[in-house]
């Protein structure tokens, strides 16, 4: 059955929506529901899962079918979804407490099984909901309630971590750059296979402005490099920069001609080593935050093999006849 | 105690040797001739924890216990009237499993002094007296088998691995068995030259017995009575496995087992892997949780949710499980118990996750929890297992043990078409006015409404819900109301559960059991009851909730006795529930009780207080 013309309205529930005013959450949210109105899908194949946390609220507010989950588990209860019924379009909300602290084990595993997925991971490096103590991917030092001398924790990197566990599809946005967002959600729900995508997400209470350096507008057009496959790597509005290839190290050379442009390193979104080295740019050291795929390989996804193994048992043996199989082995009559 | 009839009624065989040896082979083998020529049976395995122990080393040593016989039996039996040791290992560490005057046969090839060391043994157990209490046979079975085996050209190493088959030859003439089934499984199995082999080492093994001199040792057992029908043996395991299958077929819902390996459930997933084409989904997950997680949510698609697991394992569930509760979903958690506490002794047997699968859950989280009571009762537990948790969309513990999963027994094979019927809950036509916490009258289950269903959205998750919408609330009088449903819905299941009847006297003292404890308990039973005592036995299936007329029933018996094998986790719950003085018969080793045992512990709480 085709899809009906939806609006972003069908896609809105009659929930209060209970985050904070001016949090992050608020335009991922109208992003999303926008990007579901439009991919074609019905509505009532949509599943939205998530696990605890703020942005774990997410599912109330979608008009769809949803499962708020508990603390770090939500790939685990989304991968039996996918795998009962693999029509359905599955989303797995997160955020980096849930999917990185408790849940890391299962995000680990959901990436590396390939499950079809859509992960949307809003990242704001603090515990929101718990109010305000740091999370695994906040910067050394931080001071929060629970860290009053500075957190001692180094910080993982999420996209190095999705990469390291063997996603398939690797991708990066920004909860306050909606076109861009709306294109990356999109493109998640295209890639079949477990889709990782990373979003900064601005906690206006607990953690204002921690990615404020490469997104307020004064800046942002000379910090933030838009991924496109088979593209130079270049950015910047007030100067044109671009990334090469030195020995192992992505290095950042000066553009000041087309050519100059079109000598620096073309993004290949299905090199891993690439993918890796994109990861790894430290924007403290000058780099530019990337954004967009960064990865992304075919492969097959779990819940179409676990279906197919299924099948290929009832092509070999039969539909199971139980009689036959309780009466199956060493068996005697009396 | 040696019996000295010819055709005694019972026997008990235990095969030891080292884990290398065959012993598990040579005893299922045993079992299937057993079964065949009409015995009732009971069958332990006893393995190591190890999986490849030193050669020759106590910790390496594998046995295997079967009691056979012409009535009806209950448990595989205490000691053992023969035992057949393969090396020197094997004899020390189960003497003390042999009944005075039994059976002993040794491989006396296997005592020499480098065996001797390797079993820490400082003097020859074949010569210092340690046999003085058995009848002994020394047979050099490496030896002979190798001579048996000669003409088809194997090399040492597979000449020795025949003597399995030798030991059982001895074994069969003994007991009067024919060699057929054995013989037909061996061509089925095994190529030439091994098949000549194993065949040559069988009959050979059967030949010594013969012409040594045995005779006045050989026993047989006559038929039992069963009641007509096809029979196969079964363990817990599969039972487990086969219900949970029929559960998928019968329901036209996939079976999704998301599980964790741990021992002793691990053979639940080896068994439904191999069942896809019946409707069977096995996923192992990277956790314990993960399996749990992913089982619920194949159950919010309409699939039915099923884990299993041991008790550290239904630990780490417990949270998952309280959110199973809160969106009232169908679930079935299998726990195999184990001796605990934390890792414990994961291949011993023990009945401690009672009150941990009670009430191991943060809030008030209420599941149904069942009872399998031996390998032959596991088929019917899963299957309905599956039926309540569908019919009152509820989680449901199954609880097992070690003693079970491994344990066989002749099990009754039975008619798929008298199993009872899987009922769903009714399901909403109108999405107008769709409620998704909307009762069913009758059960309390709310609809079963999965994703894909057009016009029936809804959001469901682990905050407390509004009645009937399903919304979060945190209004008080919505919570005490919601706590009090869930609670009351397990109500409903109970006044749906058949009445239990005991066993025995209507009067006197009352055993009332639960697990594996059935076999023992049914035997003590059955003495007392010989030897003039009122005793009646009870066991349930159903302990949360208990069956409508427990109460009652406990009520009619001067004394309640509960033997468990824990400090009294089922006393503790009958005491509370009933306001009963039940009084513990507790036994904590890691072993099932022993019926001589159990016999004098029963005994001695009848006695030793006075009858209220």
């Amino acid at each position: 059955m085709t899809a009906p013309a939806y609006s972003k309205k069908d896609f809105m529930s009659d929930q209060l929506i209970r985050w904070c005013p001016g949090c992050g959450d608020y335009s991922i949210l109208s992003q999303v529901q926008t990007v579901f109105s439009k991919l074609g899908i019905r509505k009532e194949k949509y599943v939205v899962v998530s696990g605890i946390g703020c942005s774990s609220r997410f599912p109330y507010y979608m008009d769809t079918y949803g499962f708020h989950t508990i603390h770090g588990r939500a790939p685990a209860f989304a991968t039996g979804v996918k795998c009962t019924n693999p029509d359905l379009s599955v989303w797995v909300v997160t955020g980096d407490g849930d999917s990185l602290s408790i849940g890391g084990n299962h995000m680990a595993h959901v990436l590396r099984r390939n499950v079809d997925l859509n992960i949307l991971l809003f990242n704001n490096r603090i515990y929101g909901l718990t109010k305000g103590q740091y999370s695994p991917t906040s910067e050394v030092g931080k001071v929060t309630k629970s860290t009053p001398m500075g957190s001692l924790d180094r910080p993982m990197n999420p996209v190095s971590f999705a990469l390291g566990s063997g996603a398939t599809c690797v991708m990066r946005s920004i909860d306050i750059l909606a076109p861009h967002l709306r294109s990356t959600i999109e493109a998640a729900q295209e890639h079949k296979g477990a889709t990782f995508v990373e979003i900064y997400q601005n906690c206006n209470i607990f953690n204002d402005g921690a990615f404020a350096s490469f997104t307020d507008k004064a800046q942002r057009d000379d910090r933030l490099l838009f991924l496109e496959h088979g593209k130079p790597m270049v950015w910047g509005k007030t100067f044109r920069k671009g990334l090469q290839l030195q020995g192992l190290e992505l290095v950042i050379v000066d553009c000041e001609t087309a050519e100059d442009e079109a000598a620096c390193l073309a993004h290949d979104q299905t090199s891993l080593a690439l993918a890796h080295l994109l990861a790894g740019l430290d924007p403290d050291q000058g780099f530019p935050v990337p954004l967009g795929t960064l990865y992304k390989i075919d492969a097959p996804s779990y819940e179409t093999q676990f279906k197919k193994q299924a099948e290929a048992s009832v092509a070999k043996l039969g539909a199971g006849d139980l009689t036959a199989l309780l009466h199956s082995g060493d068996t005697w009559t009396v | 105690m040696s019996n000295p009839s010819p055709t005694p009624e019972r026997v008990v065989v235990r095969f030891a040797g080292d884990s290398g040896d065959g012993m598990q082979l040579a005893g299922s083998q045993f079992t299937r001739t057993t079964a065949l020529a009409g015995n009732d049976l009971a069958t332990l395995p006893d393995f190591p924890a190890e999986i490849r122990a030193p050669a020759g080393t106590r910790g390496g040593v594998s046995g295997f216990q079967i009691q056979f016989a012409s009535k009806h039996i209950h448990t595989p039996g205490d000691e053992a009237d023969a035992l057949v040791a393969m090396n020197a290992a094997a004899l020390v560490t189960n003497l003390t499993s042999i009944k005075k005057g039994g059976l002993v046969i040794v491989n006396s090839d296997k005592f020499g002094r480098i065996d001797l060391g390797k079993a820490e043994l400082e003097t020859n157990p074949l010569e210092d007296g340690s046999l003085s209490d058995f009848v002994a046979f020394q047979v050099p079975i490496s030896s002979m088998t190798r001579e048996a085996v000669e003409p088809f050209g194997l090399n040492r190493k597979h000449a020795d691995r025949c003597k399995n088959f030798f030991a059982l030859g001895i074994v069969y003439w003994l007991y009067g068995r024919s060699l057929e089934t054995t013989e037909a499984w061996i061509q089925k199995k095994f190529q030439a030259p091994f098949l000549e082999a194993n065949l040559a080492a069988l009959r050979a093994g059967h030949a010594f017995a013969e012409t040594a001199e045995m005779a006045e040792h050989q026993r047989i057992v006559g038929a039992a009575d069963f009641e007509t029908g096809e029979y196969r043996n079964i363990t817990g395991n599969m039972g487990l496995a086969l219900g949970l299958t029929a559960a998928a077929t019968n329901s036209g819902r996939d079976v999704f087992y998301g599980t964790y390996p741990i021992t002793p459930a691990s053979d639940i997933l080896h068994a439904l892997a191999r069942f896809k084409n019946y409707g069977v989904l096995t996923f192992q997950a990277e956790d314990e949780i993960a399996a749990v997680c992913a089982a619920i949510g194949a159950s919010y698609a309409g699939a039915i949710g099923t884990t299993g697991t041991s008790g550290p394992g239904l630990a780490l569930k417990a949270e998952a499980i309280g959110l199973a509760v809160m969106a009232e979903l169908p679930l079935i958690v299998i726990n195999v118990q184990r001796a605990g506490p934390s890792t414990g002794m994961p291949t011993k047997t023990e009945q401690a996750d009672l009150l941990q699968t009670m009430f191991g859950r943060n809030g008030e989280s209420p599941c149904a929890v069942i009872s399998a009571s031996r390998p032959n009762d596991t088929f019917e537990v899963a299957y309905e297992a599956a039926r309540l948790a569908v019919k009152y969309m509820t989680p449901v513990v199954v609880l097992s043990d070690g003693y079970i999963a491994n344990g066989a027994e002749p099990w009754s094979i039975p008619d798929v078409g008298s199993l009872p019927a899987i009922e769903f809950p009714p399901a909403p036509t109108d999405p107008e006015g769709f409620l998704p916490y909307q009762r069913d009258e009758a059960t309390l289950a709310r609809p079963w409404v999965v994703p894909g269903t057009p016009g029936f959205e809804h959001r469901i998750g682990g905050l407390e819900k509004e009645d009937l919408t399903g919304n979060v609330s945190y209004d008080p009088q919505n919570h005490e109301h919601m706590t009090i449903v869930r609670e009351e819905k397990l109500k409903r299941l109970q006044s749906a559960l058949p009445e239990v009847t005991p066993f025995g006297s209507d009067k006197g003292t009352l055993i009332v059991g639960w697990g594996s404890t059935y076999g023992a308990i049914r035997t003590v039973t059955e003495r007392l009851l010989s030897e003039g005592h009122d005793v009646a036995h009870l066991h349930l299936r159903h302990i949360h909730p208990f069956a409508p007329n427990l109460g009652e029933v406990l009520g009619r018996y001067d004394k309640v006795l509960v033997p468990e094998l824990n400090r009294g986790q089922l006393t503790m719950l009958l005491r509370h529930t009933f306001l009963v003085d039940a009084e513990c018969v507790s036994k904590i080793q890691g072993q099932p009780f022993r019926t001589t045992e159990l016999h004098e512990r029963i005994l001695s709480h009848m006695s030793s207080t006075e009858v209220r």
